[in-house]
């Protein structure tokens, strides 16, 4: 019975830890950005899609559409604002851009948690399920929605790998992230690569939003703890490496699932975290990363 | 004419340091509060400068020293309290921030870049964690009440603020100039040519990490006992980590002196701001996102008129 909750409640958010992750992965491996606010675009969308759903009462479809599209302009945003104009700055130093990325980030992440504050309180806000209802499986009484949650997941990381593998425009995201230079010698605008891998996260981070509203709740508040969990997941895979990502969140995952079970929801995060300080520590490539 | 500019700025911050000597005769006991909390502050940005501007590297895990330093010293006190002087207390507090240090840097040095980042923001969570599962000893989630507090006049406090922050900043600024921080930043630069030139990178480095660690963990332990109290949200908190990055890089990277300027802007802005709210917090990062975007050398950067390097 305890085994078959584990199974499935970890089942769930690892699925959720995993598309969060996938989307800041990308971005890495494509243009080397560390996008410090993806905690504030995923709760964006979210809040966005608890507003329309709820308090303007459109309905959970629509609702979610809404935050779809709230995750896309976020994401957009953050790319105009807060990294495009210091990957084609002059005057920063091209070793110190990295670091001016993720203070941008971070600040415009800040702005983004700050805003939904003064808009929409600190409250926790939980985004109308599309799924309701409870059903038993293996004998553990479980929410529809934590199936449709881990459902949705895989599909939206299924539709990345299609689009990554199988089509063009796919490849050329794929040929930048392993050659950059190599990928405008073939005639492809660098640019319109990033604005393409821009858009794809938009979508992964607001798909995540928006189920991570309806299966957990966000406000505010999660928006450190998200980008901080997305980043360790994404370094205990391998910087880059979307495979190891998706194994990481399933790591991550259970061992949060079987501690708050087993031991005790007081010390959830602690096991993943020293895990990450061993892993780090034997091997701080991460577990697929390539160096 | 670097003669020029750093005299300029010499005779600026002569200029600072008389009107902050004077500010207690003329202004509130309420502003000497804010102050002594931002000079503490200023504190915390210049030893993270020193660790990242110096030698490169984003430790994202500024409050961990912090934390060990200021917990340490206020468990301390609130478990032995009149047996134990503070001064004592707050000794040892730096020395816990030094092995902190010590522990942290010995596994975080091994790798760099993001992994560093996240090796040192890592140390900042388990921190966390720690306090708030062993409650008992460390007041968990509610804080930690410190019995006793350096002293309760605001001008006294406010001077041995000042005086710490004066003292470790000219230790710090002195630093950055010296031989060592030469070596630091041309490690920061190219780590493999320094290596080749003969510098022993990892040594260096470590040595900065200590230092770092002792003037956080001294800075974080004076606080607990300006506050009387310790808590998660005030000294371990991320986001108090994020506050000091933005501090250090907004005042200007690699300066040391800026890293105070940027840490007192940001804590008189907040307060200045207060009354709008949940604003506040919002109009001064869109001032520091501004800041950075356009000018990257920050205020520092700004004074010298743009005498860009």
């Amino acid at each position: 019975m305890l085994f078959w909750q584990i199974l499935i409640d970890g089942f769930a958010i690892s699925a959720l830890y995993a598309l969060g992750a996938t989307g800041f992965t990308l971005i890495f491996g494509v243009s080397g950005v560390l996008n410090l606010s993806h905690g504030a675009i995923m709760v964006g969308a979210a809040v966005a899609a608890w507003a329309a759903a709820s308090e303007l009462g459109v309905g959970p479809y629509t609702g979610a559409l809404i935050g779809i599209l709230a995750g896309f302009i976020l994401a957009f945003a953050t790319y105009f604002i807060a990294v495009r104009p210091i990957q084609r700055s002059k005057v920063i130093a091209e070793s110190e851009k990295e670091i001016f990325i993720l203070t941008a980030t971070l600040l415009w992440g800040i702005i983004i948690q700050e805003a939904i504050a003064y808009l929409f309180t600190n409250n926790a806000k939980t985004v109308l399920p599309i799924v309701e209802g409870v059903t038993t499986v293996f004998g553990v009484r479980t929410p529809k929605n934590e199936y449709f949650t881990a459902a949705i997941c895989w599909v939206a990381i299924g539709l990345l790998w299609f689009l990554v593998n199988r089509t063009r425009r796919g490849k050329a995201v794929m040929a930048a992230s392993m050659n950059p230079r190599g990928v405008t010698l073939l005639g492809i605008e660098l640019s319109s690569i990033y604005l393409t891998v821009w858009a794809i996260y938009g979508l992964l981070a607001g798909v995540a939003g928006i189920l991570l509203g309806m299966f957990l709740g966000v406000s505010s508040y999660s928006v450190g703890p998200l980008t901080a969990s997305a980043f360790s997941i994404v370094v205990l895979g391998g910087l880059g490496s979307v495979s190891g990502s998706l194994i990481a969140a399933y790591v991550v995952g259970y061992l949060e699932t079987g501690t708050a079970y087993l031991i005790s929801p007081a010390y959830r995060t602690i096991p993943a975290l020293l895990l990450l300080v061993v892993v780090m520590y034997l091997r701080p490539q991460g577990l697929f990363g390539r160096r | 004419m670097p003669n020029f500019v750093s005299s300029r700025l010499f005779w600026i911050g002569l200029l600072t340091v008389v009107v902050a000597l004077v500010l207690p005769t003329y202004v509130s006991g309420y502003v000497l509060g804010l102050l002594t909390v931002a000079y503490y502050t200023a504190v915390f940005a210049m030893s993270w400068d020193l660790l990242f501007g110096f030698a490169g590297e984003v430790n994202f895990g500024p409050t961990f020293l912090i934390g060990v330093g200021a917990y340490t010293a206020g468990i301390l006190d609130a478990h032995f309290s009149p047996g134990l002087s503070i001064w004592l207390c707050i000794a040892a507090g730096a020395l816990a921030a030094v092995v902190g240090g010590v522990v942290l840097a010995l596994p975080a040095l091994r790798v760099s870049g993001p992994y560093f980042g996240l090796t040192t923001l890592v140390a900042v969570l388990m921190l966390q964690n720690f306090i708030v599962v062993a409650a008992g000893l460390t007041g968990g989630e509610i804080g930690l009440a410190v019995p006793d507090v350096i002293s309760i006049d605001a001008k006294t406090n406010y001077w041995i603020a000042l005086g710490f922050m004066l003292v470790s900043g000219a230790i710090l600024f002195g630093l950055s100039r010296s031989a060592i921080g030469l070596i630091l930043q041309a490690s920061g630069q190219d780590k493999i040519q320094a290596g080749a030139l003969g510098f022993n990178v990892t040594k260096h480095k470590l040595a900065a990490f200590v230092v770092s660690a002792f003037f956080s963990g001294l800075a974080g332990a004076l606080m607990v006992f300006y506050m009387g109290t310790a808590s998660v949200s005030t000294f371990v908190d991320v986001g108090v980590g994020v506050q000091i990055i933005i501090a250090a890089v907004l005042g200007g990277r690699r300066t040391v002196i800026g890293a105070a300027i940027g840490a007192i802007f940001l804590i008189g802005m907040g307060e200045l701001l207060r009354p709008l709210g949940e604003l506040a917090t919002l109009i001064v990062s869109v001032i520091a996102l501004v800041v950075i975007l356009f000018f990257p050398d920050g205020f520092l950067g700004m004074i010298r008129g743009g005498a860009k390097a």
